[in-house]
């Protein structure tokens, strides 16, 4: 059996949590972190605006590239530290719900998180990326609550019917 | 040539070409002679006083102003995302202000996203918040943005004056940009982070924040008495410089690179060819399409032209065309273009249309943004932010007077 567990910021100790507590002792356990291009493009973006100011390596969307090649490793690091457990930690680039998918294709459960509006329990509990993570996802989802999970006095009365 | 400034083949300066072509217009009489030094004598002082800006906020940077920044926020922040846009919103609207939207982009916005990456939460509400800041947030004073400068050298208002009439603008279309971060970003917002670790007391760059402070003021005074703000600028970087030079994170070449000459000499010649362009029949062309009432309607109208022509072009060039068509029709005027083209360009990726079809054609970086996240964030923000901007400067110069 393999499990891959997918690390994002903010929501990620859920998820390897739940790890620690589902997954049986000795499985191959992947933690997974991938770095969506948006954020560095948005520097390279904001930067190509500047009209005339030349200078390529002043370009905050390149320094950002590395801040994230950095961010991304401290992450995974601190992700196999609260595992506790032998892991692989894996870092990929791309457009992030396409990755996430294609990384998990070998695998036999994928851990994320419910990271939506969760203020409103709903369909828009589940944010855009792992909407489409859940949907295409080519083995099965153990999607858990980055909080405690709400109890059943959270569900509305049913519909009336006359 | 404005393609070729957006291209930029071989890793060319600008101004490598943009010099030649106003040699050119110049050479075949497109533009006399006494006009195109007339053109160059006006923006002199902008020119200037863009330099030392620049220099100013390189020093700043040796002297850790934009660390300390990213140190506060995190501070501030205590792990909650929500907490930490405000910080961002607020760092980025004053550094834009008062350091120009350039200090923005280059230097806090790699600062902002170490911040987030530090503090545990998704960098990406707060990353496009800066980079739309770095527009947005340039609008309160005559020395945020370049474009500011040739208005303000146009538009006849003293310093104070301007930042008066643009300051309820300024707020309200930073006010607009944040409630839509709030809703659009909510799930990224919402997505928490780990409580914080115990950081390290940050360091207080006293002696930086108090030279921006000092040089701030110096601009309100040295209007008073019709001093440019380009020396007053230059002094604020001299004391940094003095200060900063003996090998305190700089050197006497960062320095000089950091005044950027060959993107001076290009604000220089774009200015020449320009003028040219616009006296050989643009102006005829766009007199038409500038409304002429100076009352909210045309301020509105006047806003939306230089916002489509900002997307279309670039906010630089357009400035250069709009501002002799727009100044007989009084400051009112010349602050709605300032307000098009400083807002607008949010609405692009890279600020331009002309700069985005070149990278999509160059594929410069291999994996582009997505553009439909992008583009349904700027077309949330730009026109609702823009209209009440102008709704804003409407009642600023019903009270204030242009």
């Amino acid at each position: 059996m393999a499990v891959v567990v997918w690390v994002v910021e903010g929501t990620w100790p859920a998820c390897v949590d739940a790890a620690r507590t589902h997954v049986p002792e000795g499985t191959d356990i992947v933690l997974l972190h991938v770095s969506g291009p948006d954020v560095p493009g948005a520097g390279h973006g904001a930067y190509a605006g500047l009209l005339g100011r030349g200078h390529p390596e002043l370009d905050p969307g390149t320094r950002m590239e590395r801040l994230a090649a950095t961010s991304a490793e401290r992450l995974l690091r601190a992700a196999a530290e609260r595992l506790g457990r032998p892991c692989t930690r894996v870092e990929r680039a791309g457009r992030v719900e396409r990755e996430v998918v294609a990384a998990a294709e070998r695998a036999d459960l994928l851990v994320l998180a419910r990271d939506g509006d969760r203020t409103r329990l709903g369909p828009r509990s589940l944010g855009h990326t792992s909407r489409f993570v859940v949907d295409h996802a080519p083995c099965a989802v153990l999607l858990v609550w980055p909080e405690p999970a709400p109890d059943l006095g959270t569900i509305p009365p049913p519909p009336h019917h006359p | 040539m404005l393609a070729f400034a957006v291209m930029r083949p071989w890793g060319w300066a600008e101004a490598v070409v943009a010099v030649p072509a106003a040699a050119v217009l110049i050479g075949t009489g497109a533009v006399p002679v006494h006009q195109a030094a007339a053109e160059t004598a006006r923006l002199g002082p902008v020119v200037g006083f863009l330099a030392a800006v620049l220099v100013l906020a390189h020093l700043c940077d040796a002297e850790g102003l934009f660390r300390a920044c990213g140190d506060w926020m995190a501070r501030a922040a205590a792990a909650k995302p929500r907490r930490l846009l405000v910080q961002v919103f607020v760092t980025a609207a004053l550094i834009t202000a008062v350091l120009s939207l350039d200090a923005t982009v280059v230097l806090l916005t790699p600062v902002v996203f170490a911040t987030a990456a530090r503090v545990g939460v998704r960098p990406k509400p707060h990353v496009y918040a800066c980079t739309h800041l770095s527009n947005t947030g340039s609008l309160l004073l005559p020395v945020s943005n370049l474009t500011n400068l040739l208005a303000y050298a146009a538009s006849g208002l003293s310093f104070t004056r301007f930042a008066a009439l643009m300051g309820l603008p300024w707020l309200v279309a930073i006010a607009t940009e944040y409630a839509v971060f709030r809703r659009f970003f909510a799930t990224d917002l919402g997505a928490g982070a780990p409580p914080p670790g115990a950081g390290q007391p940050p360091e207080r760059p006293v002696f930086a924040l108090a030279t921006v402070a000092g040089t701030l003021i110096g601009f309100v005074v040295a209007s008073a008495f019709g001093v440019p703000p380009a020396w007053v600028a230059a002094a604020g970087a001299l004391v940094l410089a003095a200060r900063a030079l003996p090998g305190r994170g700089t050197s006497p070449l960062a320095v000089v690179r950091a005044a950027a000459l060959p993107f001076l000499l290009f604000v220089l010649a774009l200015g020449v060819v320009v003028r040219a362009v616009v006296d050989n029949g643009l102006a005829r062309a766009l007199d038409d399409l500038i409304p002429s009432g100076a009352g909210l309607l045309g301020l509105l109208g006047t806003a939306a032209v230089a916002a489509v022509l900002a997307n279309v072009i670039n906010n630089l060039p357009a400035v250069l065309v709009l501002l002799p068509l727009a100044a007989p029709a009084g400051s009112g005027a010349v602050l709605a273009v300032l307000l098009g083209v400083n807002i607008g360009p949010n609405l692009t990726y890279a600020g331009s249309l002309a700069t985005l079809l070149w990278r999509r054609v160059m594929r410069a970086h291999r994996t582009e943004v997505d553009l439909g996240e992008f583009t349904r964030l700027g077309l949330l923000t730009v026109p609702a932010s823009l209209v009440l901007a102008v709704v804003a400067l409407w009642v600023s110069l019903r009270v204030i007077g242009g």
